[in-house]
């Protein structure tokens, strides 16, 4: 009774991963190829000599006071994007409160002036990838006197460009009001540059 | 809590209780043989592998092909993993994975549970995750619903123990259901951003001087099996909390769409073979109910913070522009409700893929993934191994129903006998023993306190989490956990197996049993099946099976952690 068995166990295996392994991922790579080519490589973004300078979907670090910063990040040494993951401490881990929680509050007390009790909670805590793109409308708000201060700019004019790029729920009901980092800066730069272009 | 959290839980209750009749409908077809338009290939498939169409198998026969193939196929990924720095495909030249790495991967895709002790990004070849990962994320879940369907046909009908045809199923499924699902929701997702190329991996100079490597990959085409089929494996570490895997609320909402829409349309499906369509619609109203309760109790959870965090200074609070709540390892795309929401609806179902970190949820929300996977998923469950184990269960409650007053217990006309509660219970105690037994080892052992990322009583839970989640096939895990240890790859890796193939034995046999008996008109005593009395007592089974087996382990994990909590204590 096995050995009648084996046959059809050997060649559907076989056959099942050509076709759901092989002739399946290459069906939707050639419709994803000419339907939605930006996507399906990355929604890469380039500069305007061609050099790739990040994904608009990916999160990427930026630390110097004239940009906004994203959430903290355990992926590698933050944002790297061959290590995504989260920090996976608990409720209870002294590390999680009493290091990164409080590292994270206390920078945003110091460089942004915000008030013990109303930081935005996704500023002081690490994403689940590690690579989160976007902050909380809240946060970005925060960030504006200091990257207006940065930058010799007005915080009104800073105000408007974050304005500009706050995204509203996706079709009004799914997910939450966010802004993209990456594309809040580059928006920044161009449009109030920290050295005028010679 | 806000009242756009709770809107979009209600959404995506309508969208399944909208999906669920006409892919019930559809699933039927394919499984009774009417749904012909890829017959020729069917055909060649057949003709190749040398298979009778018309074969009925009877039980054990039916038991054996199954076991047989998931070997065959386990057998193949074992050698390609270790095998990929040879094969094409492989960019950024993967060399092979560990012995007990690959044999730990391989049980956990052939058993539908996806646990992953390794990061996709830096591990596998495209080769490996399309050719096996992928090809696992088809079979297995065309596996679980065969067998569902094996088990609704020996409850639903009169035939000699005989059950169908395990290799005419299993290509059925694979390609009238899971292939054409998998097609339109990767195009969904990679419209929306998932990528899918096969290029290497992308340098970035970022805007202030920095290099960031960007993993690339054939994605989303493995992404909408690993939902369809509630297998739960993501393409990189960080699964569908990754932007790439996972970019938009959009693609999120399908995404859990998606992981319960076959589980939600079996129930249909059998309603309809049983010729009781209410009997059908009373099984998805049990699971419904389980489902609802666990989702409002993580989002309340998560939604109200921690208070550590909040006299830390953080603003737990949620307003129009603060997320508030318990932000640690969630997405800001996603926030407190979806994060919640599809923690509950994936360890409901045994899909196993995160958009959160569960690690890092409150203690009570955390506990929700937890008590959901120890239910036996069968809170829609996984594609097949929900109906599979929610069948068990009515034969449980129907049989307990019979005790109260006092006649031999009737199940859709067939009498339920002391051979029938044998495999039901069976099924309960392999399922329990493999958790608890395995967990209690692992907390004694060095070797397995080794691994924990957390001290105090969340190390427990952690070890707790990763038991459960693989003897339960689902695959999620308190990820600061480091399973990729010889001991947790070794005996996590066995209990995967323990946890599917010792469980669907006795639950296939019953079905045997079922097949051999008459059906015997309904009188005044049956227990009607269709009432809401019904699902009440199916839940209640299913809660105090549940709730006697693991209570006293939660007890030490998850519920003393949430005192401990309140009270302010750090581990």
């Amino acid at each position: 009774m096995l050995r009648k068995q084996l046959r059809p166990a050997v060649m559907l295996t076989l056959l099942l991963c050509v076709i759901t392994g092989l002739v399946y991922p290459g069906i939707v790579t050639g419709l994803a190829r000419a339907l939605f080519p930006r996507q399906a490589d990355g929604s890469l973004i380039t500069s305007a000599d061609g050099a790739v300078i990040g994904s608009a979907l990916i999160g990427q670090p930026f630390a110097k006071p004239e940009y906004f910063h994203p959430r903290p990040s355990a992926a590698g040494n933050g944002y790297d994007d061959t290590l995504s993951g989260g920090t996976n401490l608990g409720p209870t881990s002294a590390k999680l409160a009493d290091t990164l929680i409080a590292q994270a509050v206390d920078s945003a007390i110091k460089n942004d002036g915000a008030r013990k009790g109303s930081v935005p909670s996704d500023l002081a805590t690490s994403s689940a990838s590690g690579l989160d793109p976007h902050i909380s409308p809240a946060n970005a708000f925060l960030q504006v006197a200091r990257v207006a201060r940065a930058r010799h700019a007005d915080s009104s004019a800073v105000r408007a460009i974050v304005q500009k790029h706050l995204e509203d729920r996706q079709f009004g009901f799914f997910g939450e009001p966010r802004v993209n980092v990456l594309l809040l800066n580059l928006d920044l730069d161009h449009t109030l540059p920290v050295h005028p272009a010679p | 809590m806000t009242a756009n959290g709770w809107f979009q839980i209600a959404l995506f209750s309508a969208a399944l209780l909208v999906i669920t009749k006409p892919l019930g409908i559809y699933v039927l077809k394919v499984y009774d043989g009417s749904m012909r338009w890829l017959a020729p290939l069917e055909r060649v498939l057949y003709r190749i592998s040398g298979v009778d169409r018309d074969e009925e198998q009877h039980w054990t026969r039916y038991a054996a092909s199954m076991l047989i193939f998931s070997g065959a196929s386990m057998l193949l990924t074992y050698a390609v993993l270790r095998l990929q720095q040879l094969l094409p495909l492989n960019p950024q030249h993967m060399g092979a994975v560990p012995d007990r790495q690959a044999f730990e991967t391989a049980a956990s895709f052939t058993t539908n549970t996806n646990w992953q002790s390794y990061s996709g990004e830096t591990t596998m070849s495209y080769f490996s995750q399309m050719t096996q990962l992928t090809f696992h994320n088809f079979a297995s879940a065309a596996t679980g619903v065969a067998l569902a369907v094996a088990l609704a046909r020996g409850i639903t009908r009169h035939s000699a123990g005989k059950l169908g045809n395990f290799w005419v199923d299993l290509v059925r499924g694979t390609l009238y259901l899971f292939l054409p699902l998998s097609i339109i929701l990767a195009l969904v997702f990679v419209q929306q951003g998932v990528i899918q190329n096969f290029t290497q991996y992308v340098t970035v100079h970022t805007v202030e001087g920095a290099k960031q490597l960007l993993a690339m990959g054939p994605v989303a085409s493995q992404e909408a099996i690993k939902q369809i089929g509630t297998n739960g494996g993501g393409f990189f570490n960080a699964n569908s909390a990754h932007p790439f895997e996972n970019p938009t609320p959009w693609t999120n909402f399908w995404q859990m769409l998606a992981i319960f829409a076959i589980p939600a349309a079996l129930t249909c499906m059998y309603g309809r073979m049983a010729n009781n369509q209410k009997h059908g619609w009373a099984l998805w109203a049990a699971m419904f109910v389980l489902f609802i309760g666990g989702a409002s109790t993580a989002y309340w959870a998560e939604a109200r913070g921690n208070p550590i965090h909040a006299a830390r200074g953080v603003d737990v609070v949620a307003s129009a522009v603060n997320p508030g709540g318990n932000m640690e390892g969630k997405e800001v795309r996603f926030g407190i409700a979806n994060s919640a929401l599809f923690a509950t609806i994936t360890t409901d179902a045994s899909c196993g893929a995160v958009n959160a970190m569960h690690d890092s949820f409150t203690p009570l929300g955390g506990l929700v993934p937890l008590v959901n996977m120890q239910l036996g998923e069968v809170v829609f469950g996984g594609v097949g191994a929900g109906l599979y184990g929610m069948l068990i269960m009515v034969v449980l409650a129907v049989f307990i129903a019979g005790l109260m007053v006092g006649r031999t217990p009737e199940y859709l006309g067939k009498k339920i006998q002391a051979r029938e509660v044998q495999m039901a219970m069976l099924f309960v105690l392999i399922f329990a023993g493999s958790i608890l037994v395995t967990a209690a080892i692992a907390a004694v052992s060095p070797a397995g306190l080794k691994g924990l990322n957390n001290a105090g009583p969340h190390g427990l839970s952690e070890i707790i989490y990763a038991f459960t989640s693989t003897a339960a096939n689902n695959g999620s895990a308190f990820a600061g956990l480091s399973g990729g240890t010889y001991f947790y790859n070794t005996i996590l890796g066995l209990n995967m197996l323990v946890g599917r193939f010792a469980m669907i034995v006795p639950m296939i046999a019953l079905a045997g049993f079922m097949a051999e008996k008459r059906t015997v008109p309904a009188s005044a005593g049956t227990f009607p099946v269709t009432t809401p009395l019904f699902v009440a007592l199916l839940i209640s089974v299913i809660l105090i099976v549940g709730a006697l087996t693991f209570f006293p382990a939660l007890a030490l994990g998850p519920i003393v952690e949430h005192f401990l909590m309140q009270a302010g204590r750090l581990f």
